[in-house]
């Protein structure tokens, strides 16, 4: 077993490029996709902090994180579904319906 | 040897993960993230955690994923080579930087300094990671495991009501 700081910098590495990448990219299913990105790198954590504590709690997050994941990319695809038929188009730049 | 192959499935990973931010084509960025979700699974075997690998590959790499490559492929989108990438660049490799200084600055100054639970890494290779993972579910958590059940009910209805044309 390694280091517990090694996984948690890797982590940390990983949830910061799925940041960059929902702040950057435009494409609505790469955002998605980072988003899912930043969720592995909690679950990672949290696996390690388990791991190293000798407690289970924290894999029966990543079990209820992993749920969540499921129901918001069933969600999530089905609204850019329902916006593609109206736009013809999944650019961020185009959902601006409700901006004042 | 250990460290080795942690070094290189790191670099696995983090190359990986990069390449879902830069690529152009969708596909390309669904592919390289199936590869860090694998990635991921080996570190939970490392951590003496084979269940919540087993459940990484199944749910996120062969449910979600697929999912996701499924809409791509349904949408049918023209990829746009000629765009701009985007003027946010700059703001976001700022706050990206000290996102990571941040996260690592804690990391490195902070000690994890609770009291230790029952679980050692022999327990668990005795026992059986399933077993353990299973009892705590169905002992301590059991209310918000049913929650759940109900949450994926929402989500279903939620989905068909959503993509459906015509009510």
């Amino acid at each position: 077993m390694e280091n517990l700081n090694s996984y948690l910098i890797v982590s940390a590495l990983l949830f910061t490029i799925g940041t960059i990448g929902v702040l950057t990219r435009k494409n609505v299913i790469v955002m998605f996709m980072c988003i899912e990105l930043m969720l592995n790198a909690v679950n990672l954590t949290f696996v390690a902090f388990s791991r190293h504590l000798g407690n289970l709690d924290g894999q029966v997050f990543v079990f209820f994180i992993m749920t969540v994941a499921a129901a918001e990319a069933a969600v999530g695809l089905a609204l850019i579904i329902a916006f593609f038929n109206n736009k013809e188009s999944i650019d961020v730049d185009d959902i601006n319906l409700m901006k004042w | 040897m250990e460290t080795l192959f942690f070094l290189i499935i790191s670099l696995v990973a983090l190359i990986a993960a990069i390449l879902v931010v830069t690529c152009k084509n969708p596909i390309n960025s669904a592919l390289a993230l199936i590869m860090t979700f694998f990635c991921l699974a080996t570190y939970y075997v490392m951590l003496d955690a084979p269940f919540m690998a087993a459940v990484q590959v199944m749910v996120y790499a062969g449910a979600i994923m697929v999912l996701m490559v499924f809409t791509i492929m349904l949408l049918n989108i023209r990829v746009d080579a000629t765009k701009k990438h985007s003027h946010k660049l700059i703001v976001a490799s700022i706050i990206g930087f000290f996102t990571v200084i941040n996260l690592i600055v804690v990391i490195v100054k902070s000690r994890a300094a609770l009291p230790t639970g029952p679980f050692s890494g022999d327990m668990i290779k005795k026992i059986g990671h399933t077993e353990l993972v299973g009892r705590e579910i169905f002992t301590n958590f059991l209310l918000p495991f049913e929650v759940t059940s109900i949450l994926l009910l929402v989500a279903i209805i939620g989905a068909v009501i959503l993509a459906k044309k015509k009510i």
